[in-house]
C-alpha cells in the first residue's frame, strides 16, 4: 500500500461522455442526406468536388499544424466538415483547382490564422466561398441543370413565376450542389436538432424573418425559403457553434439579422443571393451579441424580503 | 401538493448509487488510534481543552469553539491523549489534531437525555446543539447553532431540510432517511423551534422513493416533497427555489428570503444530541467507487483513518488512481489514505487508475453547453477565459462571484476543459483584491 500513487486534481471528478469528436461526427452524419442528394442530382461532378474539397481542407489543416509545430488534430473532424460544407456550396462546374484553392483558403485564412479550431470569428467554409465568389465570379455563377448537366439559370435568377415548388423542395433545380434539395437539408437538420448539435433558434429565426420579409415585400415566401441557399445556410452554416452566439437571446437576434440581410440583398442588392454575406456579417456581430444578451445572473437584481 | 419550481440548468450524471443504496448502514468500531482535527467546520479552529497524557471519556469535549463561527469537538472514544500535533487532513492541508489512543472500553461521559425534547424552549435547544458540536453535515460544515440564529428582527418562514443527495455515488443521506426517519423528523422539529421557523418542508430527489415513503410515514403535518433528480438539486439556492419559489439575492444568504436550509444528516445529529445527549462523534460515510471491493455505508467514528474505512469495505479491488473525500462533483482528491473521517466526510470514493485520468483538454468550440447547464445563469466559457487570462475586472463583471462551484460546466464540456478550476481561481483573486482594497 505504500506504493500507492494517487492523482490529485480539482473537482468535478466525473465527466460527461460526449466529446468534441462525437459532436463533429454527428455533424458529418447530419450532412449525409445532403451529400447523397448532391451526388444524386449532379452525379460525377459532385463526387469530384466533394472529394477534392474535403481532401484539400484536411491536407491544409495537417500541413499548417505541421509547419507550426502543433499537434496534428485532423482527427477531430472539423476540417473535414469545413471541406464538405465548402464543396456543397459551389456550382457543379467549378474547376478542380478552384475547389482546392477555395478549400485551402477556407482552412488557412478562415480558420488557422486565428488560432485554429474554436478561435475563428467567421465560418471558415463561408470565408472560402466568399473568396471564390470574389475571385472567380463567373465560375461561381455558372450553373447547370441537375441530372443532365446542361447550362441553366438558378431559380433565383429565373424568379418565382417560372419555378415549380416541388422541384425546389426535392432539389431538381440548378444551384450549388448541396443547396438544391430542401428535403435533404431538412432531414439532416432534424437529425442535428435531435442530437442537440444545433439550436433551433437560429434556423427558425432565419426562416421566420425571410417569410415575413417576403410577405411584406409582396413576394412568395415559400419560393424565398426554398430557392438559393437559405435552408442550407440556416441549417448548416449559421448554426456553426464557433461563430454563432452562446446565449439564447443572442441566437434569436443572430437568426433574425441573417434573415433581414438575406432579403435586403435579394430584393435590393447587386447579387441574386445574399446568404453567404448575411451569415458572415452576423458572424462579425456575434461577440457583441454575446455581450449584449448576457442572461440575468441568478440572484442579481433580487431584493431581500425583509 | 406543493408546486415544484425547476431551477435553471443542471445535469444528470450517471448516478452509480445502486451498489450501496439498498444495504443497511453498518456500524464501524473505532480503531486503536483516532485522529481528531480541531477544524472540521467552516470558521475558526477549535481550542484544545486537553493536553497530552490526559485521560478522556467518550463524548467528552476535547476542544472548545473559538468565537461564534466555530464548533466544539468531542472525543469519539475513551482513552488517552497521545499527541496534539499537525496531521494531514482531507482538506488537503495539515491541521492540528488531537490524537487519542483508544482504550477499547467505550466509557461514556455522563449523557443528559431528554425523553420529550420538543418541550424544550428554543434557547435550550440551541444550547444543546452548540454543546454537541453540530455542524452542517452536507459537506460545507457551517456550524449549526449560529446558522439557526439569524440576525435580530429577521422572520424565518421556512426550515427546509435537504434530503436531495444529488451528488452521484453518495447514499449516506439516503440510508439515513430510510433507517432513521424518526430522528430526522424530530431533528427538523427541534431546529424549526430553535430558529422560529413557521413551516418545515423536506425535499428529497425522486430517485429515493423508499426514503420519501419512510419520511412520510413519520412526518405528521410536515411536508415531504419529491424533487426531480437533477444535480445540483441539493444546492442551497436551488433547493430554496424548488420548494418555495424564492430567489436568494446575489452574494446573499437564505435567511434574507426567510429560509434556513439544513441537511437531513444534521437533523439526525440534532435529534441524537437533544434527545439522547450524544455529541456529534460519528457520521455515515459512503465508501464506494470502482476500486472498492464491497461498497457500503458505515457509521464511522470521527477520527477514523480512510485506510481503515476502506479496509472495512473489503479493501481495494483494483489499484486506485484517485481517492475523493465527498461526492464526485464537489469532493476533494486525496494525497494519501492517512487522513481522518471528520464531521463533514459524506463519502470516500475510490476510482480505478483508468477512470482517474484527467482527459486532455481541447479548444473551446463555443457549443454553449456550459451556459445551458449553469444553475447560476453565468457564461462559464467567458469566465474560464477571463480567469485564464487574468482579467479580473471582466470576470467580476460576468458574475464570477455568483458561481456556486457545482462543477456542471466542467462536467458537461465536450472539449474537457477545466472551466470550474479557472473560475475558482478568478473568484479567489477577486476576493483577495477586494480585501486588499478595503
Amino acid at each position: 500500500m505504500d506504493e500507492l500513487k494517487l492523482l490529485v486534481s480539482p473537482s468535478p471528478h466525473v465527466r460527461d461522455t460526449d466529446t468534441t469528436e462525437k459532436i463533429m461526427f454527428a455533424v458529418l452524419i447530419g450532412l449525409l442526406p445532403v451529400v447523397a442528394a448532391a451526388i444524386y442530382f449532379f452525379r460525377w461532378p459532385a463526387v469530384r468536388i466533394l472529394l477534392l474539397s474535403s481532401a484539400a481542407a484536411v491536407a491544409t489543416e495537417a500541413i499548417w499544424q505541421r509547419l507550426r509545430g502543433q499537434p496534428i488534430r485532423i482527427g477531430d473532424g472539423s476540417a473535414l466538415i469545413t471541406g464538405l460544407l465548402l464543396g456543397l456550396s459551389v456550382p457543379p462546374t467549378l474547376p478542380s483547382w478552384m475547389v482546392v484553392v477555395g478549400s485551402a483558403f477556407a482552412i488557412a485564412i478562415g480558420k488557422q490564422v486565428f488560432g485554429g479550431l474554436g478561435h475563428n470569428p467567421f465560418n471558415p467554409a463561408l470565408v472560402g466561398r466568399a473568396f471564390l465568389t470574389a475571385s472567380f465570379g463567373r465560375a461561381m455563377t455558372t450553373w447547370t441543370a441537375p441530372l443532365d448537366g446542361v447550362t441553366a439559370a438558378t431559380p433565383l435568377a429565373l424568379g418565382a413565376a417560372v419555378s415549380r415548388i416541388p422541384d425546389l423542395f426535392f432539389g431538381q433545380v440548378a444551384g450549388s450542389i448541396g443547396e438544391t434539395s430542401a428535403l435533404a437539408i431538412l432531414l439532416g437538420g432534424i437529425y442535428l436538432f435531435y442530437k442537440g448539435v444545433i439550436d433551433y433558434r437560429i434556423p427558425v429565426g432565419i426562416g421566420a424573418t425571410v417569410t415575413v420579409f417576403a410577405l411584406l415585400a409582396g413576394e412568395n415566401p415559400i419560393f424565398h425559403l426554398l430557392a438559393g441557399s437559405v435552408l442550407f445556410g440556416a441549417v448548416y452554416m449559421a448554426t456553426d457553434m464557433v461563430t454563432s452566439p452562446v446565449t439564447k437571446a443572442g441566437r434569436w437576434i443572430f437568426g433574425i439579422g441573417i434573415g433581414v440581410i438575406i432579403m435586403v440583398i435579394r430584393l435590393w442588392g447587386g447579387y441574386p443571393e445574399g446568404v453567404t454575406f448575411a451569415i458572415l456579417l452576423m458572424n462579425a456581430v456575434t461577440p457583441l451579441l454575446n455581450r449584449w444578451t448576457r442572461p440575468r445572473i441568478y440572484g442579481q437584481g433580487v431584493k431581500a424580503s425583509e | 401538493m406543493r408546486r415544484v419550481r425547476a431551477f435553471f440548468g443542471g445535469i444528470h450524471p450517471k448516478e452509480n448509487k445502486e451498489s450501496t443504496n439498498s444495504t443497511p448502514i453498518q456500524v464501524l468500531s473505532a480503531p486503536e488510534v483516532v485522529v481528531v482535527p480541531l477544524l472540521q467546520h467552516a470558521g475558526r479552529e477549535a481550542k484544545p481543552l486537553v493536553a497530552k497524557g490526559d485521560e478522556v471519556l467518550k463524548g467528552q469535549p476535547i476542544a472548545e469553539a473559538d468565537g461564534r463561527i466555530s464548533a466544539r469537538v468531542h472525543a469519539p472514544v475513551s482513552g488517552k491523549v497521545a499527541a496534539i500535533e499537525p496531521r494531514p487532513s482531507a482538506s488537503g492541508r495539515e491541521l492540528t489534531c488531537i490524537v487519542i489512543e483508544n482504550d477499547g472500553q467505550e466509557r461514556w461521559v455522563e449523557r443528559q437525555t431528554h425523553p420529550d425534547p420538543v418541550q424544550l424552549d428554543a434557547q435550550s435547544i440551541l444550547e444543546r446543539i452548540e454543546e454537541a458540536g453540530i455542524v452542517g453535515m452536507g459537506g460545507a460544515g457551517f456550524p449549526t447553532a449560529p446558522k439557526l440564529t439569524p440576525p435580530k428582527g429577521v422572520i424565518i418562514d421556512y426550515l427546509l431540510l435537504n434530503g436531495c443527495e444529488c451528488e452521484p455515488y453518495l447514499t449516506a443521506d439516503h440510508r439515513l432517511m430510510v433507517e432513521y426517519p424518526e430522528e430526522i423528523i424530530l431533528g427538523a422539529k427541534l431546529m424549526a423551534k430553535a430558529c422560529g421557523a413557521r413551516r418545515i418542508i423536506i425535499g428529497v430527489e425522486d430517485n429515493k422513493p423508499d426514503a420519501i415513503a419512510a419520511l412520510r410515514e413519520k412526518a405528521g403535518n410536515i411536508e415531504v416533497v419529491a424533487l426531480p433528480t437533477r444535480y445540483p438539486q441539493g444546492g442551497e439556492k436551488q433547493l430554496i427555489q424548488a420548494l418555495t419559489g424564492r430567489e436568494v439575492p446575489s452574494r446573499g444568504l437564505p435567511f434574507q428570503v426567510g429560509c434556513i436550509v439544513q441537511n437531513v444528516g444534521t437533523a439526525w445529529a440534532v435529534a441524537k444530541a437533544v434527545r439522547d445527549g450524544e455529541p456529534l462523534i460519528s457520521r455515515v460515510v459512503t465508501v464506494t467507487g470502482s476500486a472498492v471491493a464491497e461498497p457500503k455505508n458505515f457509521l464511522v467514528p470521527v477520527g477514523t483513518g480512510f485506510q481503515a474505512v476502506i479496509e472495512a469495505a473489503g479493501g481495494f479491488s483494483q489499484t486506485p488512481g484517485k481517492v475523493v473525500a465527498g461526492g464526485p462533483m464537489t469532493g476533494g482528491a486525496q494525497f494519501g489514505l492517512d487522513v481522518p473521517v471528520t464531521k463533514v466526510t459524506g463519502g470516500i470514493l475510490c476510482f480505478g487508475v483508468d477512470e482517474s485520468k484527467t482527459p486532455d483538454s481541447q479548444p473551446c468550440i463555443k457549443c454553449a453547453r456550459c451556459v445551458d447547464v449553469c444553475p447560476a445563469n453565468l457564461l462559464p466559457l467567458k469566465l474560464e477565459a477571463y480567469g485564464m487570462n487574468e482579467q479580473w475586472d471582466n470576470a467580476r463583471e460576468y458574475g464570477a462571484l455568483d458561481c456556486i462551484e457545482c462543477g456542471c460546466c466542467t462536467y458537461i464540456c465536450p472539449s474537457k476543459r477545466p472551466l470550474l478550476h479557472y473560475i475558482r481561481f478568478a473568484k479567489a483573486e477577486i476576493i483577495a483584491r477586494e480585501r486588499q482594497s478595503s
